[in-house]
């Protein structure tokens, strides 16, 4: 499988921190056809990041960005944590032996399986770390 | 001096303003070329009302001069400086010899002595001191009537209020609002000014405010609020009300006050609002002739009750120009707009919203985003943030707190933009 599939594609827009924002936002993604397969809220003060993993990314972010809505694609990396406990433990610790820190990460789950998405600098390096260390990763075509 | 009758008066400036303007179009090009522009020469001066005939100095003149270009005394006579801070990111400096330092001080001295501050009392300077003009200023004035002086500057609130008891000071020189915030706080700690301090006087200004204000003072503290005035190309705060508080005093001698229609430029009557025009008649470095100040007041020429004949002039009421006071410090809105222009993630709306928060001015600007500069990391947003806020700071001397918008999220206006929200009640 080529590199490339081991890499996700997130959407990271921009949300004021304001009542009824992340409403508004929601509806354009909704008017855009978006389907979240993933989703997490970052804020601070006075705004917000929300960062979703998508169908068709690229597309996506066209149509987002059309919109006037500030869109940026990130690279990361889907870990898939098995339903045991320590299986985060052994992730986490497999990256930070490696150097490789966690910017932030948040959930996902399907029928079939539990993950981890994770931001960090150098996600081709987090997929071969991990990868080595036989953990599994989540491919793009898998989501 | 002080009780001279006004017909002596006026022709003492008359003599003051001849020597100067003799003086400033012989010796200075800028004056001189300025003079030939508005075809008037100094043989056209031959009474004080013929002031009319001389050519306006605006705010403006002193940047296009920065720094040291409207100087008419060699450097070396200059003995200290003040900065301004001034639109477009540019300052206004200015200069003082030691006989401006001398008449800014003899001017505050005689203010502070007609509201009876004198040998006997401990007067806590809570300005700014610094490229600020008031914490100096009032510091000279008071120890040349022989007060002693805490200069504590501003900040560190309730240290002040501890050196204030501990200390027993009579007399408080600050922003009204820094007053009311130290009210506020000493209730916090427990400390009633009226009872636990000896505190009776305060000499309050550097910012408008309202006898409303001057009465919630003076009824939360049973301190008595004299009003104190003067900008920085005066010299720096100056002239104050005197016992009988009903106009500030401009002594005769130091500063002579024109008010007039800020549209025509035409002379208003007594007791009528317009603008404040200046010329000061004892200043070396940087003089100035028929300088707009831009604050809106009347005078009066009427001998006070006091007994002093000096022309006096009202409250500042506001100003003739966009310039922002916000906790006693000089702001533009261009300057904000220059300094955020200068920012290449920042997009070109923004938006300067003014509020009171326990009786301190709270600045908050609102910036748009450029898209390219917008990250997914927390981290890195709030670094773009404390980045313009310290730009920010860096420009207008002033912590203001920076709110990242995104594209479109601020209002748009057709014809004059509305960018300053102010929402302080005096």
């Amino acid at each position: 499988m080529m590199a490339d599939d081991e890499i996700l594609t997130q959407l990271s827009i921009f949300v004021n921190n304001e009542p009824g924002r992340l409403a508004a936002v929601a509806g354009i993604l909704k008017e855009c056809g978006v389907n979240m397969k993933a989703c997490n809220l970052a804020e601070s003060n006075e705004f917000g990041i929300l960062r979703a993993i998508v169908d068709d990314p690229d597309d996506a972010y066209e149509r987002i960005k059309s919109k006037g809505l500030i869109v940026r694609k990130t690279d990361i990396v889907g870990i898939s944590i098995d339903n045991v406990p320590g299986s985060l433990f052994e992730a986490a610790d497999v990256l930070g032996k490696a150097g490789i820190n966690i910017d932030y990460g948040y959930a996902y789950a399907s029928k079939d399986r539990e993950g981890l998405f994770i931001r960090v600098d150098d996600p081709m390096k987090a997929a071969e770390v991990l990868k080595s260390a036989g953990i599994d990763i989540i491919r793009r075509s898998e989501i | 001096m002080e009780c001279m009758p006004r017909a002596e008066l006026e022709r003492m400036q008359y003599m003051q303003l001849k020597k100067l303007v003799n003086n400033l179009y012989s010796f200075n090009g800028f004056y001189h070329d300025r003079m030939r522009d508005a075809g008037v020469h100094p043989d056209d001066i031959n009474c004080l009302g013929d002031i009319v005939k001389l050519p306006f100095m605006y705010k403006q003149d002193l940047r296009d001069h920065y720094p040291t270009g409207l100087f008419t005394v060699p450097g070396n006579e200059v003995v200290r400086y003040h900065v301004s801070s001034g639109t477009s990111g540019k300052p206004t400096l200015v200069g003082y010899t030691r006989g401006d330092i001398d008449y800014w001080t003899e001017t505050l001295a005689r203010s502070f002595t007609s509201i009876g501050i004198g040998i006997d009392d401990i007067m806590q300077v809570s300005y700014g001191y610094g490229l600020f003009t008031g914490g100096l200023g009032a510091h000279y004035g008071a120890e040349k009537v022989g007060a002693t002086v805490v200069p504590v500057g501003t900040g560190s609130t309730e240290r002040q209020i501890e050196l204030m008891q501990d200390l027993d000071v009579t007399v408080l020189a600050c922003t009204p609002s820094y007053f009311v915030h130290m009210i506020e706080v000493a209730k916090r700690m427990g400390i009633d000014i009226r009872n636990d301090t000896v505190l009776r006087k305060a000499v309050l200004g550097a910012e408008p405010w309202s006898e409303g204000m001057r009465k919630h003072i003076e009824d939360s503290t049973g301190v008595r609020a004299y009003d104190i005035y003067g900008t920085s190309e005066m010299a720096g705060p100056m002239f104050t009300e005197c016992e009988t508080r009903d106009g500030i005093h401009i002594p005769a001698d130091m500063m002579y006050a024109e008010i007039i229609d800020t549209e025509t430029g035409e002379p208003c009557a007594d007791g009528e609002r317009g603008e404040l025009v200046v010329t000061m008649l004892r200043k070396e470095a940087m003089p100035l002739i028929r300088f707009r100040v831009k604050d809106i007041c009347s005078i009066t020429h009427e001998p006070c009750a006091c007994g002093r004949t000096s022309p006096r002039i009202s409250r500042i009421f506001g100003r003739a120009d966009d310039m922002l006071i916000i906790r006693g410090i000089n702001v533009f809105p261009s300057q904000i707009e220059y300094t955020l222009m200068h920012i290449p993630q920042v997009g070109d709306q923004y938006r300067i919203l003014l509020d009171r928060v326990d009786s301190l001015d709270h600045a908050v600007i609102q910036v748009e985003i450029r898209p390219e500069a917008f990250s997914d990391r927390i981290e890195d947003m709030t670094r773009l943030r404390s980045h313009i806020e310290s730009e920010l700071k860096k420009y207008l001397n002033i912590a203001v707190t920076v709110e990242l918008k995104a594209p479109g999220e601020l209002p748009r206006f057709e014809g004059k933009a509305k960018r300053v929200i102010d929402r302080r009640v005096l």
